[in-house]
């Protein structure tokens, strides 16, 4: 429990750049959010292999 | 009484309707097409997981009282479970709406089905954000007093008081989850009567007769 008290007690830290800022915290669900997408996309689902044309 | 020649009563015309548009076979189907063995194509089940399990978690939350859930360790392992959840349901949502959005889902006249999946995910922000107001802790009161001047800047305060606990309580446990609960039932339900919407290039019959 210590280290997890001590992480979710920390400040948020934020990127600032002109208008736009953003935590990191949100950035990093942002960028999950895009490789998860990817992923999706890309990567073989099991099974699917054509079976129907056999 | 009745005679052939006689008007229809709704509950007739409601019958037919649901006959013709969704049978059982597309109601509970066992199969589907090719297209659909993608790992895209499981985040709106997904979402529909973690709805699922926010429900179960909220219900528990909701029968044993703020309390429990701040001062035991069950208590708090739910209250998680139910803020994981719905941290997983907006993250699946969301790349569910994209996927959606870049096959274009609402072709073969599937533009009801993407209407009420962007009435839900607008539904569910409103639900969220009066879940931050209900924690009874002091993120919710901050939360709440940031949030008072922003509706009553647009002048709704009056009717929408997100100081008022009572209020924001019975919209997030009652009113709220009732309105996503029926749309996600609809949304879920014309997924079924027209179908998962084809790929882009896929060349398709149905799409080709009704663009």
């Amino acid at each position: 429990m210590g280290i997890f008290d001590h992480f979710m007690n920390l400040r948020a830290v934020y990127i600032h750049l002109g208008w736009f800022q953003i935590s990191i915290t949100n950035l990093l669900v942002i960028i999950g959010m895009l490789v998860l997408f990817g992923l999706a996309l890309f990567l073989p689902f099991p099974g699917n292999k054509k079976e129907g044309q056999k | 009484m009745s005679t052939s020649t006689e008007k229809e009563m709704w509950v007739t015309k409601l019958r037919k309707g649901w006959q013709k548009n969704l049978p059982v076979d597309k109601l509970l189907p066992d199969t589907q097409p090719a297209y659909v063995a993608s790992w895209i194509y499981l985040f709106g089940v997904a979402t529909l997981a973690s709805l699922g399990l926010i429900i179960a978690t909220g219900l528990w939350l909701s029968f044993e009282g703020a309390s429990w859930y701040h001062g035991s360790n069950v208590g708090h392992f739910v209250n998680s479970l139910h803020f994981w959840s719905v941290q997983f349901f907006f993250i699946f949502m969301v790349v569910h709406l994209w996927g959606k959005f870049w096959m274009a889902a609402w072709r073969g006249r599937r533009m009801l089905t993407w209407i009420t999946g962007a009435l839900a995910f607008v539904g569910s922000i409103a639900t969220a954000f009066t879940g931050y107001l209900v924690q009874s802790n002091f993120d919710s009161q901050w939360i709440s007093y940031e949030a008072k001047d922003g509706f009553n800047s647009v002048g709704i305060g009056s009717r929408f008081t997100v100081t008022n606990f009572g209020q924001m309580l019975l919209l997030h446990v009652a009113f709220l989850p009732v309105i996503i609960g029926v749309i996600t039932l609809i949304h879920v339900l014309l997924v079924r009567a027209k179908g998962v919407v084809p790929p882009i290039d896929a060349f398709n019959k149905e799409l080709g007769e009704r663009k």
